[in-house]
């Protein structure tokens, strides 16, 4: 009886599965062309610069002018190198420990309300749209810094404070997540060893959660990376290496942003335009292989 | 039951997807329909779409004015997108809009002989005006004055006949065809982006900007100009409708309307459209433009003023 019930399924379980076998692969058919289209775009365009307009890629890495209408025109994007990494980095700096102490009182210390009242918070600041944290960088943090420290108040340090604002919920979660999964039996092993609440926490649980956590700081750091118009809003956007922490400075996506529609497609303005996008994509490519390898590492 | 959620999904889909190609059906079908079965409107008989794609700044104007064409003509369906003026011209070189909306001349984005290939249609002027922090007590800029804080020269006020105070300059983006057109008629200079100077490439933000940041200069078109910041002289020419529209203040520019080649019949009456009384009288000056009929001088590509 039974057997005869298997033969009549096992033909509709057949098709099911070859159904959900061709509409995954397709899925990820469409996925794949996607990402490969999207590179060989950026690509070809950001090449172009190098091979249609015979501008020396030393040149742009480490040349300190950006003046594309100049004569002759320069196109040295080092200070939006320099500002992508140093306000992202910085950003991660001032978001990280935050996030960690975060997961730590959610998991650890008071697990109820942390749960559910202070995760939904955080996980909220990701769904804010990233112009409403430029305006309010402009509107609230620029004018503070502005009258606080010496400088206009726009620069990295407001964009870092901005961006740091806006990873919070991924370092957090990342690090809620790892802190969660870590096996009962370790903690528990050192209490039973004597050892106290905050001996744990600062001897056990973060050492051996630490590579998860990297995992949280190098997606936040891409994150920031990425982040276009809520930087663009509050760094000023002059394309030099700034001298201090509160002057106008430039990252590659704000350089970007703000000349792209500005510059007709193909020319040499444009093109180099193109190539800091390639550098930006080339950079997220390095944060996910970093990621990649945190994971490979970790010990959960 | 995943069979069940799957043929739903799909049930879904297919149903959004033929009721959007139901809609746009219909949208495009109707207009046709009512225009053909009523004959009193005077234009009625114009029918298609285009896009007008381009400059941000003239967006609004052209968004308003092709609002009102498409109420008089049902048939014609006009999408306006903003993308910057090198994007608009770069589409309707390409063919990809009918319409390009640009701030400056497109001799100056594009190469020589794609330029060639288009037709300006100037629907109106744009004219620009230092604006300064209201705390700095200056009045009139010079050229060579206006020149020397640009180029980083002079970086105090007390220089320039003010009071002592650090100058901040909230500059446009190199690209920015509202700095091409300051820097050709007020400063008569390219200038490079100076250190610690500031650019924001929306009218918006450096309103905001230099309203609030202490010694701060910058440059707004005049429909921008309100008492948060602060308006001074060109070499004591106050930058007004008049002064712009006999020549006497230099630093304007026309806002243009490129189209591929001549433009097919519904375009062409879009644009003689944004040269009638109507939008050139209402919208044009509504939003702080100076309609071209006033302009009592003509300028070329070059530069060259005319009367």
């Amino acid at each position: 009886m039974s057997q005869s019930l298997d033969r009549q399924k096992a033909k509709p379980h057949l098709a099911e599965e070859w159904v959900g076998k061709i509409y995954t692969f397709l899925c990820i058919l469409f996925l794949i062309t996607t990402i490969f289209s999207i590179v060989y775009f950026v690509a070809s365009k950001g090449l172009s610069t190098f091979i249609v307009n015979h501008v020396n890629v030393i040149d742009l890495l480490t040349g300190l002018k950006w003046l594309p209408d100049g004569e002759p025109a320069l196109f040295g994007a080092l200070p939006f190198i320099f500002g992508s990494f140093s306000t992202s980095i910085l950003a991660a700096c001032l978001a990280a420990p935050l996030g960690f102490c975060a997961a730590v009182f959610m998991v650890e210390i008071s697990p109820k309300f942390g749960r559910k009242y202070l995760q939904p918070v955080i996980e909220l600041l990701a769904g804010i749209p990233s112009v409403v944290y430029g305006f309010v960088g402009l509107s609230v943090i620029v004018p503070f810094f502005r009258d606080v420290f010496p400088g206009q108040g726009i620069g990295i340090a407001a964009g870092a404070l901005v961006l740091s604002i806006m990873i919070l919920p991924t370092i957090t979660t990342i690090a809620t997540d790892a802190l969660a999964a870590l096996p009962k039996g370790l903690k528990e092993g050192s209490y039973a060893l004597g050892s106290t609440r905050w001996q744990t926490i600062y001897r056990i649980v973060l050492p051996t959660t630490l590579p998860a956590l990297m995992t949280g700081i190098v997606l936040g750091i891409a994150r920031a990376f990425g982040e276009a118009l809520a930087v663009q809003m509050v760094i000023g956007n002059a394309p030099h290496i700034p001298r201090s922490l509160f002057e106008s400075a430039s990252t590659l996506t704000s350089a970007i942003t703000l000349s792209m529609g500005n510059t007709a497609m193909g020319s040499l303005a444009n093109n180099a335009l193109w190539s800091l996008a390639l550098i930006l994509m080339l950079m997220t490519f390095v944060f996910v292989f970093i990621v990649r390898f945190l994971e490979g590492r970790s010990k959960l | 039951m995943k069979k069940t959620v799957i043929l739903l999904m799909t049930l879904i889909l297919t149903v959004t997807l033929a009721a959007c190609g139901k809609n746009n059906n219909e949208s495009s079908n109707s207009p046709s329909e009512n225009a053909s079965n009523s004959p009193s409107e005077s234009a009625s008989d114009l029918s298609g779409s285009f896009l007008a794609s381009g400059s941000s700044a003239m967006q609004k104007l052209v968004e308003q004015a092709s609002g009102k064409f498409m109420d008089k003509n049902k048939g014609v369906s006009i999408q306006v997108q903003a993308g910057g003026s090198g994007t608009g011209l770069t589409q309707v070189s390409e063919g990809q809009s009918e319409i390009g909306n640009s701030d400056v001349f497109a001799e100056e984005k594009l190469d020589a002989d794609k330029a060639a290939a288009l037709v300006d249609h100037q629907v109106a002027v744009v004219s620009i005006a230092a604006v300064i922090n209201p705390a700095v007590t200056v009045d009139n800029l010079t050229k060579q004055q206006l020149i020397d804080i640009f180029t980083g020269k002079v970086t105090n006020w007390k220089d320039v006949g003010g009071n002592d105070q650090k100058i901040q300059i909230v500059n446009r983006p190199s690209s920015s065809g509202t700095r091409a057109t300051f820097e050709k008629f007020a400063l008569g200079q390219k200038t490079e982006d100076l250190q610690g100077s500031i650019q924001e490439d929306s009218s918006g933000t450096v309103k905001k900007l230099v309203g609030e940041t202490p010694g701060a200069i910058g440059y707004l078109a005049l429909s921008y100009l309100d008492d948060s910041i602060k308006k001074v002289k060109y070499e004591g020419i106050e930058a007004t409708e008049d002064t712009v529209a006999d020549g006497t203040y230099p630093v304007w520019a026309y806002e243009h309307m490129y189209t591929k080649g001549e433009p097919k019949a519904e375009v062409k009456a879009f644009l003689d459209f944004m040269l009638s009384d109507e939008v050139q009288n209402g919208d044009v000056v509504e939003l702080g433009y100076i309609p071209m009929s006033k302009m009592k001088v003509k300028r070329d590509v070059a530069g060259n003023v005319t009367k």
